[in-house]
């Protein structure tokens, strides 16, 4: 009897750990960042619509913002706007953009059709910022606290879901350290 | 005549296109070199059963730029992972390092063979104790003789 229910056992654990795996919400592309609870990489970079003015991440010193990595050549970007839309017009949380490997005049161009949720946006035309912050595409959005600390990292679109189960309380919580 | 030059020229359109990165070989084999050895080594994150080395995809282009370009300021091979890693974790690494949780995938085979081994001593072990060795009388052994001499005999 034995020798036919070992196998059996170690094939349905084997098929458990197979089916679990494959569950759509289990992304192998979603890679663990190391980046979180480090200062956030520091740049300076011309802002999108004033390209001589520049913004540096020590700018926010003192408040928790999000930062959002985006482009308009970016489909899943455009399925998170109305998302980042609505946020703004709540006023909980300043929203930086980044515009990552894009042509400014293509993104000063969907911004003024599509609505701007940004507080401001910087460009980054090469990429190199988007290296730094270990980036493997956009959209992906940190959550910055007061001491300029990565605490949260969203890898690909922030969806209403995940914007008031994980992003919102973690702002809210943030507000109210030193 | 006039399509078959277009034909002929559209089929030139993906060598242009990788005209950037060839430039960089011609312009410096040494740096290319070592950089293809170091990128050989690591995972390309966007499609990640590929090489840094051998991927199309516009952020291993980025990041093989990245390499070059600190190839050229005289980094060394160990910095140069190690900028790597810390933006994007051991998992760019081909050949992660031994940690915590690493142990499993270092060395989980070794302790399969060990257990597969052990299981196969145990069975072995068992099966001498189940089929015991019969001891012939000595009347059944010259039977057997007689038997066999016969069958040489045939």
């Amino acid at each position: 009897m034995m020798r036919f229910i070992l196998p059996l056992v170690i094939f349905l654990a084997l098929a458990a750990l197979l089916f679990v795996s494959l569950r759509e919400d289990r992304d192998p592309h979603l890679v663990p960042s190391p980046l979180i609870d480090k200062a956030a990489p520091a740049f300076n970079l011309p802002q999108l619509h004033e390209p001589a003015k520049k913004f540096s991440p020590a700018n926010m010193k003192g408040r928790v913002w999000l930062f959002n990595l985006w482009a308009s050549w970016c489909v899943s970007c455009r399925e998170e706007h109305p998302v980042l839309m609505a946020l703004s017009q709540q006023n909980v949380v300043p929203i930086v953009g980044l515009d990552y490997k894009d042509k400014n005049a293509d993104a000063e161009a969907w911004l003024a059709t599509g609505g701007n949720p940004y507080v401001l946006n910087v460009t980054d035309a090469e990429g190199r910022i988007g290296i730094d912050y270990g980036i493997t595409g956009v959209p992906e959005t940190f959550v910055i606290d007061k001491n300029g600390v990565i605490r949260y990292k969203e890898i690909g679109v922030v969806t209403p879901k995940n914007l008031h189960d994980t992003i919102l309380p973690l702002v809210a919580k943030l507000e109210q350290e030193p | 005549m006039n399509k078959l030059l277009i034909a002929a020229l559209l089929g030139l359109l993906p060598i242009a296109s990788w005209a950037g990165e060839a430039k960089d070989l011609a312009e410096d084999p040494v740096v290319e070199k070592r950089m293809v050895a170091l990128a050989s080594n690591l995972r390309c994150l966007v499609c990640q059963n590929e090489s840094l080395a051998s991927s199309h995809a516009e952020l291993a282009e980025d990041l093989r730029r990245e390499v070059r370009e600190q190839i050229r300021a005289g980094k060394s091979d160990k910095e140069i992972t190690d900028y790597l890693v810390a933006r994007y974790g051991d998992f760019v690494l081909y050949d992660p390092p031994v940690k915590s949780y690493t142990v499993l995938l270092w060395f989980g085979p070794f302790a399969l063979l060990l257990c597969g081994a052990g299981v196969l001593f145990y069975q072995l072990r068992r099966r001498r104790k189940t089929v015991p060795e019969t001891n012939l009388s000595a009347e059944a052994h010259q039977r057997a003789a007689a038997l066999l001499e016969d069958e040489d005999k045939q």
